[in-house]
């Protein structure tokens, strides 16, 4: 038998014949019908999606903020209450560990959410990081499920089951608020390019929030979908995946996200793990830029694939693919790349290796997709 | 059971139905086109290529992945769908029927399953 965890919803993914897939030991819906239709909901009306696989840990405690600012990369003690932030936890060499949504609940209580197959990684570290400080770290992945519904339509969708104050709750902002009449924790945050929010739910709440949603979502063209569509949306929306642009080998300069790591923290004396390697990783990219992640597009319909060689005018091998997949916003096979900074500039035409035949693609700038504000 | 009781089937997931005048033609099964997802690229072999049982004749592309196409049988290719090259999605959507992808003028054929065979094979549940 499959020792994969199921999630609080599983039998509602059943229920509406989802294809299922292993998922960093869980066992997730893929789609329930077509991706294509599942992704191009979400850019025109809403879907609605199970993240309970996400990792949450929460860091209490008078010292929760200054604890987090010497794990993470981020000034995480600067953030105000109920705001959220993007950041990273390295290793002492530079190497990112994860990436991470920071929530901050209250003045001293923070929600960490990793990704899935990162998770424990993640508990792991912050325990040990946690010592010294008046902080506690717990592992709450069984505490919550993650529902989450994205898309244009998502405001109106959302309102009908909530009474919270939704165009009051800015993007990147969680707020405590109940729908379908559950407590949960309502964040304005996503992983497609498009408006929406994320709604951490007890397990036991979560079929009663998805059919709330379900409900509120008819005549909004809410749709359930799966990760195979997420994958595509974050894609065009030039977010980085653990495993694909995000590594240990890297270190977010290398990724393209120095921005994140905030040297300019005041607690702690401005320590933290791995500060030491990321001033050397910082000064390097100024001097001598890395590879580069770019944005390949192609005229061709062969799709470039995570770990394919891109190559150069000539022929010669100058990067690599991370991710790449049709887009179905564009019409066309998009994918990000690391490539050497000579042939990174926007427009220069490159060629991908797809199997033993070279196909001719452009660079462009990131992302491929951005919604109309 | 989804799959037609009249056709023949590899462990690969193509169909073959029985030759007229010598002639088969080659589809792959729902089976094989639900798990592959949306299908965004074909490559079938061109008209008048020898293909050969067992080997690679061409690519179906996905969504989330590249499946290679084996032949069923060896022998000529005489006709491709130009409608499955055109719209990609009758793979998806008629398995079976429009979303056949060649005509081979056989001469021989590997060891191949009937449709009880095939569906003990995908749906060893029942």
């Amino acid at each position: 038998m499959s020792s994969l965890r199921l999630t609080a919803l599983d039998a509602l993914h059943r229920a509406l014949g989802a294809t299922m897939t292993d998922f960093a030991g869980w066992d997730m819906p893929l789609r329930y019908g077509s991706e294509r239709e599942e992704h191009l909901a979400v850019r025109t009306q809403a879907g609605l999606f199970d993240l309970s696989h996400m990792g949450e840990i929460t860091v209490t405690g008078p010292q929760a903020g200054e604890m987090l600012d010497h794990a993470l990369v981020g000034f995480v003690s600067a953030l105000g209450v109920l705001r959220a932030r993007y950041t990273m936890i390295c290793a002492e060499d530079g190497g990112i560990l994860d990436d991470l949504i920071v929530y901050r609940l209250r003045e001293d209580a923070f929600l960490v959410v990793a990704n899935a197959s990162n998770a424990q990684r993640v508990l792991d570290e912050l325990i040990a990081r946690a010592k010294g400080f008046d902080a506690v770290v717990t592992d709450d992945r069984d505490t919550y499920a993650l529902v989450a519904v994205q898309g244009p339509e998502s405001t109106a969708i959302l309102a009908k089951t909530t009474e919270a104050d939704l165009p009051g709750l800015k993007y990147y902002a969680i707020l405590p608020a109940q729908v379908a009449g559950r407590d949960v924790l309502l964040a304005r945050t996503g992983y497609t390019g498009e408006d929406g929010f994320e709604i951490f739910c007890n397990p036991g709440d979560a079929e009663a929030v998805w059919q709330a949603l379900t409900a509120a979502g008819e005549g909004h063209g809410l749709v359930p979908c799966g990760l195979s569509c997420r994958d595509t949306l974050r894609l065009e929306a030039g977010m980085p995946l653990y495993g694909h642009e995000l590594s240990t080998d890297l270190t977010p300069f290398d990724a393209g996200l120095g921005r994140v790591v905030r040297f300019d923290k005041t607690t702690n004396e401005g320590a933290f793990v791995g500060r030491k390697a990321l001033e050397k990783a910082a000064a390097e990219a100024e001097a001598n830029p890395p590879r580069v992640l770019v944005g390949l597009v192609s005229e061709g319909k062969r799709v470039p694939r995570a770990e394919y060689t891109v190559v150069s005018a000539d022929g010669a091998p100058i990067g690599r693919i991370t991710s790449g997949a049709p887009s179905p916003t564009l019409g066309q096979p998009i994918a990000m790349a690391y490539v050497d900074a000579a042939h990174a500039a926007p427009g220069t035409t490159v060629a991908v290796d797809v199997r033993g035949k070279h196909e001719p693609v452009q660079v462009v700038a990131l992302p491929f997709y951005k919604r109309a504000r | 059971m989804s799959n037609p009781q009249h056709l023949q089937y590899t462990k690969e997931h193509e169909w073959l139905t029985a030759a007229e005048d010598g002639v088969s033609t080659v589809g792959i099964t729902k089976h094989a086109a639900d798990a592959l997802g949306d299908i965004v690229y074909v490559q079938l072999p061109e008209v008048g290529d020898d293909v050969t049982a067992g080997e690679t004749c061409g690519e179906l592309e996905s969504t989330k992945s590249v499946s290679d196409l084996y032949s069923p049988v060896t022998g000529k290719v005489v006709e491709v769908n130009q409608d499955v090259l055109d719209d990609n999605s009758l793979v998806n959507s008629a398995p079976f029927e429009a979303g056949w992808l060649f005509k081979v003028q056989v001469e021989s054929t590997d060891e191949l399953l009937s449709a009880d065979e095939y569906d003990a094979l995908t749906n060893p549940q029942g």
